[in-house]
């Protein structure tokens, strides 16, 4: 045992230089080099922020909703820096609002996709057999439905409100967490350490979530980012369809949507919302790039 | 040796893998007993069931395509074949544990090593994480690793220092049974002595009978008080270290000490086992090793060879000893 006490020694010695690193460290700083995932963080971190404080600074019932028609119908000036609506509304602040529909109902919705979808992937991953048959087949069934329409289905059988919407725009991108959640947990299932797990007696359920899930978090949250963007646009398209966030509220879909009957004269107004909804889709999309290119593990040195 | 030191007997354990290609015969038929502070080493070459022994004992044999046939193996007086799914999730880890071959994909990445060994603790007694993870720290100064290593992640730790740290994972919560899957193949030399030297102390102090799989007949000799060589699903022969080292009987046992370099003939050729281990989807009639070995007879290749005890501790599985004067060309030391 004296050798072994000497290298021991020595070897402690050496780790304290280097700083204690866990993965969620070197994913971080695999990003900070892509140019382009800095930039959409920061854009989103803005977008985040202005949504959060927009509920103190701007007063719904006089700034949002509030028709004021001599003002209607102007065009973007230092006093409406977007221009006004038909009924004369501030189409600057009515974005600013807006983003708290949009960035709820995304981030919500894809919520629920990961919830159920991560948890049906998982199960269907680990358990193989029947049990990930019938997981899967049923999951292709809702996937053979588009995302809209499925969408569309539940809104109308339910009622046109936010929850609602969030719910349904979450149910249609279940089969893609699934089928994501399924194939990571397909890779990891095999390793050594998930059977020297099972040889230490953990059970089956503290395998699937304690021990496998972990291992699969990169293809998951990559998928959760880009979803996000997409659950924006299928809701800011339900909207704009009339079955989304119901006027007045000033979702970007729905005030598009407003804008469209004067899109020849008075183009500014759809103009402005759907730039919104570009700018905070391609912010989500670049970071989730950025977060794939720093999870891929051929960049690992 | 008294029976009360028995811990686990194996009987007549019958392995197949069914797969649509057909039947996979990786266990047929093989007793063995472990006592406690015995280690028992498992020899043969790759494919002879050696890790489907090992993983039947602990019921992880992968089902499909695995089936256990036929068999019992009785641990504490209860036979485990016969155990529910939750109650072998308590006898794993906590009377029978063990260490995995490959110490860099044995570790879970996202877990510092200290959570890994607490958690093996927090599975089997009812102790705090806090608590947990204090006798994970002093676990690891067992091993020979500073406890204050304990929160740092595998990838911070060499090949050796993961070895260690599998170890004490297996022995958390003091088993009574350690089964060793080639622990030291992945490992360079001199870690390989200081890892075997680890393990025979560790098995000393805790009373742990250890079940070691190897083809390294040299880690065998150095580690183990008795030798089981298996081939083709079956113990060809069986006994203490000098048995089988000194009075080696089986042809199949001599073809692997001839496959080994000789320190005195530096210049002498090794002699490799012709052929190869036979198909176990398609054993042969007769003894498997028949048309491999050099004194395979008529009677070799038509009967199963029966069990032959040549004294109360060496075990040998040939028909070729039927004729008095048969001895195989190695000799006796």
């Amino acid at each position: 045992m004296d050798k072994t006490n000497v290298v021991t020694k020595s070897s402690v010695a050496a780790s304290r230089k280097y700083k204690k690193n866990s993965q969620l460290y070197e994913i971080w700083r695999n990003f900070r080099k892509n140019k382009g995932a800095v930039l959409g963080l920061t854009v989103l971190s803005i977008i985040i922020i202005t949504s959060i404080i927009a509920n103190f600074v701007i007063d719904y019932e006089t700034q949002i909703i509030r028709q004021v028609v001599p003002e209607r119908l102007q065009r973007p000036s230092w006093k409406h820096p977007f221009g006004t609506d038909q009924y004369g509304r501030d189409i600057l602040l009515r974005i600013l609002y807006g983003s708290r529909y949009s960035l709820s109902v995304g981030i919500v919705a894809v919520m629920v996709s990961l919830a159920i979808g991560g948890v049906m992937g998982v199960i269907a991953g680990y358990m193989g057999g029947i049990i990930e048959n019938i997981i899967m087949r049923s999951c292709d069934v809702f996937a053979s439905i588009p995302a809209l329409l499925l969408a569309i289905c539940i809104t109308t059988a339910f009622g046109a409100n936010t929850l609602i919407l969030m719910i349904s725009v979450g149910v249609a991108s279940v089969p893609a967490f699934a089928r994501v959640a399924r194939a990571a947990v397909m890779t990891v299932r095999d390793n050594e350490y998930i059977e020297a797990a099972r040889a230490a007696g953990a059970t089956r359920m503290r395998i699937m979530f304690t021990h496998i899930l972990p291992n699969c978090m990169a293809p998951i949250m990559v998928q959760t980012t880009m979803r996000v963007g997409s659950a924006i646009i299928t809701a800011s398209s339900l909207s704009f369809l009339g079955l989304g966030v119901p006027p007045p509220a000033p979702e970007w879909g729905s005030m598009l949507s407003e804008g469209r009957s004067f899109i020849r004269d008075y183009s500014y107004m759809t103009m402005f919302p759907g730039l919104a909804i570009v700018i905070t889709v391609l912010a989500i999309n670049l970071i989730g790039d950025g977060l794939r290119d720093a999870m891929d593990p051929k960049l690992k040195r | 040796m008294k029976d009360n030191d028995l811990i686990i007997n194996i009987e007549n354990l019958i392995v197949h893998y069914e797969t649509e290609e057909g039947t996979v015969r990786a266990v047929n038929g093989i007793d063995l007993k472990m006592k406690k502070k015995r280690s028992i080493g498992l020899v043969g070459e790759t494919g002879a069931g050696k890790t489907t022994t090992a993983l039947a004992m602990l019921r992880l044999i992968p089902d499909p395509p695995g089936v256990i046939k036929n068999g019992v193996i009785v641990l504490n007086g209860e036979n485990i074949l016969d155990k529910s799914v939750k109650e072998m999730e308590n006898i794993r880890g906590k009377d029978i544990s063990m260490i995995f071959q490959d110490p860099m994909t044995a570790l879970n990445p996202v877990f510092t090593v200290g959570e890994q060994i607490a958690e093996s603790i927090m599975l089997h007694e009812d102790v705090s994480k806090k608590e947990a993870y204090e006798r994970a720290k002093e676990l690891l100064e067992m091993v020979g690793i500073s406890g204050n290593r304990a929160n740092e992640y595998p990838h911070q730790f060499s090949g050796g220092m993961r070895q260690r740290a599998i170890i004490a994972i297996a022995l958390a919560c003091q088993p009574k049974v350690l089964i060793a899957d080639e622990p030291t193949t992945a490992l360079d030399v001199t870690i390989q002595a200081q890892v075997l030297e680890l393990i025979n102390d560790l098995m000393e102090k805790h009373e742990t009978a250890l079940l070691m799989i190897t083809h390294d007949l040299g880690v065998v000799a150095e580690v183990c008080d008795e030798v089981a060589v298996m081939y083709a699903g079956r113990i060809v022969e069986k006994g203490s270290l000098e048995d089988v080292f000194n009075r080696t009987k089986h042809p199949y046992t001599e073809g692997l000490f001839n496959s080994l370099p000789n320190i005195k003939d530096r210049k002498a050729k090794l002699k490799p086992i012709p052929g190869l281990m036979p198909d176990p989807t398609n054993l042969p009639i007769g003894c498997a090793f028949s048309p491999r070995c050099p004194y395979a007879n008529d009677i070799c290749r038509e009967q199963k060879p029966v069990p032959r005890w040549i004294s109360s501790t060496h075990m040998v599985e040939c028909s070729a000893y039927d004729d008095p004067s048969f001895h195989i060309a190695r000799r006796e030391k």
